[in-house]
């Protein structure tokens, strides 16, 4: 069976997410909003990783400023606009990206990941430790940000199912947009840069550029989930930075399948339902405290049994 | 047949701490010529294409491209500019079909980064530089197979392929038969012979009766400097060059 | 900020400089003889800690030792301990990409979080400073230093110095640096690479753990500390540049001068004043200090 004879899967599943509310239950839904938000995450992640070959250990940096942005831009009283509040608090995380790619990016391989965890936890201490983020406790979001023209409400986030819809609408456009640039001039590029960057760089191509703008792309995508986030638990904090968050979205694309966009969002629910799995004290009893052991052996294995991830269970090339 | 120079190195030197790799060595490409660079190995030649290709910066002299300093011209500039190159091991791309390879090169002249919403599938003149390329070298046939299920010699020609899908007009060919039997390495001069019109080629290489077959001019170095560069028959009875490959005569 | 307290600054910048070095350098011996990236060896420093903390009462009843023979037994396990992850875990790792090898053993620090916890508990600890080097020296009429930094100093300078020897004066040392550039080279004269490879990685282990354990008594036995020396590691390596040993150093000693100095002279700048630091070299030589040599 040939995954990709089956353009019908992502299709598939779109309509699986939007009705799921209905069949689901709210506590569940809520569960699947948080998993979606994680999907937009791994995408952001898969551009860099599984299209341009950039192993980024640091993307919760993202994620975390655009959270941040969220928390620390929105007006304290009235709901915020969308329109204003969602484009700067992903331009922030863009902005981090900028500057982190600026300086990451004449780096090379284990030097690279090296540099953008380091980058990262730069970012994390700034939160943690300074008055800028509220200290270790986090910050609150007391009012949720909506969306209106005038006086007609058109998005009201406070409203749990709204907050779904946007949420999916969100991940089918990150999903559908990086698809479009996979295809393009740009992605096929990208593509190229994984493969062999000399012979892309003797063909004519100022490879630098285009490594900085993957990475502000992905910054911003990643700062979007992080908005995404902030609004919907209503509080942030400084663990939202942490290099942990950093390796649990890298493993969700390789536990989904690096180089596929399907694979992302794959892994993302293979990632949280495997946590709150190894979580459960309904299935470890009290050993559920050391879920941590159970999660780092399923990585382990899964780095060395599946090279492929999931998608590559399904994707069997015919013999 | 023509004198112009599309390519000339001055005096380029290249030191690392205290060895000197390259040493002041100036040659010229002309357009319609193959121009060889044959020595020792270490002899420095690895490090000329370098110097010339934009991948090493000198420690001096001078690198001329169209009659135009390109010396402080990173790679990609000076490829852009019409330098093509090819590597002694392949640097082609295994994963994607031997079409998109040269596609792929060939955009990069039309790059277009930020028209995402067209495929690069789609991209016209890309499409006709790599076909023509193709064409070209022979590999007209197997545009669809993944390039890393080529023959060894089959990669070699995509390898030269992907230099012409730049449109280039000098090329700067780095052991083209490397790992080639008897059979290949003959199309491939057939190949380079047919390249000679239009382009200005450099042609390093080891294997001595090829180079005499194809080149109009040959320069040989030792220990990073050149001892000759000539005609091939005013080489080939250069006492300097004879002293140099095969040592002390009886 | 008078000169005693000066001089009692840069003598702890010194210290932590020394003891990252150390640390540092088990990383890059393991990443640049057998070219495995290991996020683990964080998590061999916080072993050593608690090794050192659960161990005293044990040696102290059945050996009658102290803390040197603690530093000796825990050493010695360091190196079993090596040995044996080396021969069931690390040699699957040489010929993974480095996202795989990122990947296990950041699942691997996971583990061993997680076997911590079960068998010690999540407790912050203290370790008693050894009654031969509990004193302190006079430093001017009012300040005095505590001995036993200074003893941390100089075994990290001494285990520093030995390790150079080792690597340029033995045979031992060449067979190990001919091994790192050309494997099948030495296979073939006879050395047994995989026994060299198992060696090495055992050192690196053991290193990591001494680190620990010395270090015990001045910074504390707590969960996070593995973690946290590692990601400092990598800013030592990445400022220092690309297998430089020195650049290692002269980034270890500056990264302890900045650290130390930033938290008294700007207490809530600390955590991201190395970072800063690690920036701006970044932004002056994008290589890194120095390049390989």
């Amino acid at each position: 069976m040939n995954a990709r004879a089956l353009p019908w899967l992502p299709l598939a599943g779109v309509a699986v997410l939007a009705a799921y509310p209905w069949i689901g239950g709210e506590y569940s839904a809520s569960l699947v909003a948080r998993i979606m938000i994680y999907a937009i995450f791994a995408l952001s992640l898969e551009l860099l990783v599984g299209t341009t070959g950039l192993v980024c250990f640091g993307q919760a940096a993202f994620f975390g400023i655009g959270a941040y942005g969220a928390v620390l831009l929105a007006s304290q009283e009235l709901p915020s606009s969308l329109a204003w509040l969602l484009p700067a608090s992903v331009g922030l995380a863009a902005v981090y990206a900028l500057l982190m790619g600026a300086l990451s990016l004449r780096t090379k391989g284990v030097y690279f990941i090296m540099v953008t965890l380091a980058f990262a936890q730069m970012a994390y201490y700034v939160i943690h430790d300074t008055p800028l983020g509220g200290g270790t406790d986090g910050i609150y979001l007391y009012v949720k940000p909506g969306l209106a023209l005038g006086d007609t409400v058109l998005l009201d986030l406070e409203r749990g199912s709204v907050f779904y819809g946007f949420t999916l609408a969100c991940l089918v456009a990150v999903y559908a947009a990086l698809a479009m640039l996979q295809r393009s001039r740009f992605g096929h590029a990208l593509a190229g840069i994984k493969a062999n960057e000399q012979r892309m760089r003797a063909a004519g191509f100022s490879t630098y550029p285009y490594k900085l703008a993957a990475f502000v792309l992905s910054g911003a995508i990643a700062g979007l989930a992080g908005f995404l986030f902030a609004v919907k638990d209503g509080f942030v904090n400084p663990e939202l930075l942490s290099w942990h968050l950093s390796g649990s979205v890298l493993i969700m694309i390789i536990l989904g399948g690096l180089g596929h966009l399907r694979g992302a969002v794959i892994g993302a629910f293979a990632y949280v339902l495997l946590e709150e799995l190894f979580k459960s004290e309904a299935v470890f009893g009290s050993f559920a405290r050391h879920w941590h052991l159970g999660l780092g052996l399923v990585i382990i294995l899964s780095v060395a049994l599946l090279p492929r991830g999931l998608v590559g269970l399904l994707d069997r090339r015919p013999a | 047949m023509s004198t112009e120079v599309l390519l000339r190195g001055v005096d380029l030197t290249r030191r690392w701490g205290g060895l000197v790799a390259v040493d002041q060595v100036s040659l010229e490409l002309q357009r319609g010529t193959v121009h060889a660079v044959i020595g020792t190995n270490g002899a420095g030649k690895s490090t000329l294409i370098n110097l010339l290709s934009g991948e090493l910066p000198p420690s001096a002299g001078r690198v001329e491209l169209l009659g135009r300093d390109v010396t402080g011209w990173p790679q990609p500039r000076r490829a852009r500019a019409g330098l093509g190159r090819s590597y002694q091991r392949n640097t082609i791309f295994p994963g994607f079909s031997v079409f998109e390879n040269c596609r792929l090169s060939a955009q990069a002249r039309h790059a277009h980064p930020w028209a995402v919403w067209q495929p690069a599938a789609q991209c016209g003149a890309s499409r006709a530089a790599a076909q023509s390329a193709l064409e070209r070298v022979g590999l007209a046939d197997q545009i669809d197979q993944p390039a890393g299920s080529l023959s060894h010699g089959g990669k070699r020609q995509l390898e030269i392929a992907m230099c012409l899908a730049t449109e280039p007009q000098v090329l700067l060919l780095d052991e083209p038969l490397a790992g080639m039997g008897a059979e290949e390495t003959d199309r491939m001069l057939d190949l380079l012979a047919t390249l000679r019109d239009g382009h200005a080629i450099l042609l390093v290489e080891h294997d001595m009766d090829a180079v005499f077959r194809v080149a109009d001019r040959i320069t040989v170095m030792v220990n990073g400097a050149v001892i000759a560069s000539d005609a091939p028959d005013a080489v080939r009875r250069s006492p300097e060059v004879q002293a140099a490959y095969l040592g002390e005569q009886p | 900020m008078d000169f005693a307290t000066f001089l009692i600054q840069c003598l702890n910048g010194l210290q932590y400089g020394l003891l990252l070095f150390l640390v540092a350098s088990g990383l890059t011996l393991i990443f640049g003889i057998m070219g495995v990236i290991n996020l683990a060896h964080g998590s061999f420093y916080m072993i050593g800690a608690y090794m050192a903390f659960a161990l005293a009462p044990w040696v102290d009843s059945v050996l009658g030792g102290g803390f040197f023979t603690t530093l000796l037994v825990g050493t010695v396990l360091a190196v079993v301990l090596g040995y044996l992850l080396e021969w069931t875990f690390f040699s699957y790792l040489y010929e993974r990409e480095h996202l795989q090898q990122v990947l296990m053993t950041y699942g691997l620090i996971l583990v061993f979080e997680e076997l911590r916890s079960l068998l010690v508990g999540d407790d912050v600890h203290g370790v008693k400073v050894p009654e031969l080097l509990a004193g302190s020296i006079p430093l001017g009429d009012v300040m005095s230093y505590p001995v036993y930094r200074l003893f941390i100093s100089g075994v990290c300078l001494a285990l520093a110095l030995g390790m150079y020897l080792v690597f340029t004066r033995t045979r031992l040392g060449m067979r190990i640096r001919a091994g790192s550039t050309n494997r099948e080279m030495v296979q073939s004269l006879g050395v047994d690479i995989r026994l060299l490879y198992r060696v090495v990685f055992a050192a690196g282990v053991a290193i990591a753990v001494f680190a620990g354990m010395i270090a015990s008594p001045v910074s504390s036995v707590y969960p996070g500390m593995g973690n946290q020396v590692l990601i400092i590691c990598f800013v030592v390596v990445v400022i220092g540049g690309i297998g430089s040993i020195r650049g290692a150093l002269l980034a270890a000693l500056l990264i302890g001068f900045v650290d130390t100095f930033g938290k008294v002279l700007l207490p809530q700048a600390a955590g991201v004043l190395v970072y800063l630091l690690m920036a701006a070299i970044l932004l002056v030589k994008p290589d890194g200090l120095f390049k390989a040599g």
